[in-house]
């Protein structure tokens, strides 16, 4: 039995959970204080606010139990704004750079609203290196602009007018993804994650 | 027209499924079958306002509101031109926010913006739309202009949520096509007394749903959907799931940390703040405090730490709904 947990500060927390509910030999749990943090094999940073996701972890000091887990090879998820506050560099494409506080856990730049405000949002299917295809829902979503090693990034988009564009990277065993595989249901991406876990 | 003209119609009706199967049956053994950039799908729609879920919205007037907002944080703030207590004052007619304004705040902070328009006033709703808000509420808070015809929501990319005092009016919303609902409260009182009823009234429908749903009684959905003018299809889903299809937040009067927790209790998936915060003589400890109070409403030791990051002395005064006239209700407009 693998043990999941899914941050449940804000955001779509319960949609991960749901997911990871139909698939076999996992536990889905959602976890809120440093002591749900100590007993989990893996652990899903959701969509959400990042500025509103960061600051409750400033505000319930879990950002030193997250950077342990990562440290000690626990596989970390970040979706959208979960992807937001793994990066080590953060700005956004009309205000500009952000002082907003992130995990620092991955060696990747990324860029908030990269693809413009709600109107924009859209829904395509993308290639991931070792996931393969999938149906991703794009959210006010950010660009994985830049990631140096360990970090590379494993995925991207052709959009009109920007080319390609970075949706995806990994660092060891932590994921970041610029999209939702939980609003699409893409079980795929689970399936990978899960297999990260070391047994 | 004759009827045989209709039979016509049909048959060009099946022959175009027929084509368009076709042509996506050729297209997949050419090994096209990547999905191309879609925008404004309803699973974007509904998937944006899921980010919302466990979060504080609120009410500004000023890009200087909105920063300590986003500092606080909000997940995103909703632009008017004068605060729903201020609009109570003020008397006249309430209209949506000057765009210029709701513009700045757009380029000065980084989280969702919303914006209020007029009931049944499709075209506040086009040019908010146009300027790139991301949520437009369809709000009794300004002054109705079609209270018998709310605008059709499903002609907009951009996502709508609306006001709902009962689960009839709330599925009449969605069926016109808002992708979120919140309770109407009693706006700009600082009294959370009308957002608990109507919460507690749209819960017990449910519930009663629910029941009918759990014992097979499909004839009992079909006569609620009737008795209360909803579309079966809708009533039916509710009783499936056994809570409201779309996301559903609480407003009206939420004033103090515990307000905001109390709602949660009750079920709703996050808060509007109004008047609640920028009408306090503490906004930022105020805002900082709702925000901690809804993440954490199952948690009572951090709730009290909220609470008392907060002063009664400096809430916001409120109104008596007791002394309001019939025609100063806000949350009568557009049922």
């Amino acid at each position: 039995m693998v043990r999941v947990g899914v941050l449940a500060l804000q955001g779509d927390f319960l949609e991960h959970v749901q997911i990871l509910r139909e698939l076999d030999g996992v536990e889905a749990v959602a976890v809120k204080r440093v002591d749900d943090l100590s007993s989990v094999d893996a652990l899903i940073i959701p969509g959400g606010e990042s500025t509103t996701i960061g600051s409750l972890i400033v505000a319930r000091g879990l950002a030193d139990k997250i950077a342990s887990l990562a440290e000690s090879g626990t596989p970390i998820m970040g979706t959208c704004a979960g992807a937001v506050l793994l990066a080590k560099s953060v700005s956004d494409k009309t205000v500009g750079p952000k002082d907003q506080f992130t995990l620092k856990l991955m060696n990747i730049e990324v860029v908030r609203n990269a693809f413009g405000r709600q109107r924009e949002s859209f829904i395509a299917d993308v290639d991931i290196d070792e996931i393969g295809r999938v149906r991703a829902a794009f959210i006010r979503a950010p660009e994985i602009k830049n990631a140096w090693p360990p970090a590379r990034i494993t995925g991207f988009i052709d959009y009109p007018g920007m080319g390609r564009v970075g949706v995806s990277a990994q660092q060891d065993s932590l994921l970041a993804l610029a999209f939702h595989p939980e609003i699409t249901g893409e079980k795929k991406v689970y399936e990978y994650f899960l297999r990260l876990v070391k047994a | 027209m004759k009827l045989v003209d209709s039979y016509v119609f049909l048959e060009k009706l099946r022959d175009l499924i027929y084509n368009l199967v076709e042509l996506r049956d050729k297209a997949r053994e050419s090994g096209a079958e990547l999905v191309p950039i879609r925008t404004g799908a309803p699973l974007v729609k509904y998937g944006f306002i899921s980010m919302f879920k466990g979060g504080v919205i609120m009410d500004v007037t000023s890009e200087k509101q909105a920063e300590i907002a986003e500092d606080a944080g909000a997940v995103g703030v909703m632009v008017l031109d004068k605060l729903p207590y201020d609009v109570r004052m003020a008397g006249g007619v309430a209209r949506t926010a000057d765009l210029k304004v709701i513009s700045n705040i757009m380029s000065v902070i980084t989280i969702p913006v919303s914006a209020k328009c007029r009931i049944g006033h499709a075209e506040e709703a086009r040019l908010l739309e146009e300027i790139g808000v991301d949520l437009i509420d369809e709000s009794e808070v300004l002054t109705p202009v079609d209270e018998k015809s709310h605008i059709d929501k499903w002609a907009f990319r951009t996502p709508f949520v609306n006001g709902a005092k009962s689960l009839p009016e709330a599925l009449r919303r969605i069926y016109e096509g808002a992708s979120m609902i919140r309770t109407k409260g009693e706006p700009g009182t600082g009294n959370v007394a009308e957002a608990v009823r109507h919460m507690k009234l749209v819960n017990r429908d449910i519930a009663a749903l629910r029941g009918y749903y759990l014992s097979g009684d499909l004839e009992a959905i079909w006569l609620y959907s009737k008795e209360n003018k909803v579309p079966y299809e809708l009533a039916l889903l509710t009783a499936r799931l056994g809570r409201l299809p779309v996301v559903n937040f609480a407003a009206g009067g939420i004033a103090t940390p515990a307000d905001a927790a109390l709602m949660m209790w009750l079920g709703a998936d996050g808060v509007f703040v109004g008047s609640g915060i920028f009408k306090s003589s503490d906004p930022d400890s105020r805002a900082r405090a709702i925000v901690l109070a809804t993440a954490f409403y199952d948690d009572p030791e951090t709730v009290v730490e909220a609470q008392k990051m907060v002063s009664e002395k400096s809430a916001m005064m409120g109104i008596d709904i007791r002394a309001l006239k019939p025609e100063q209700l806000m949350q009568v407009r557009g049922e």
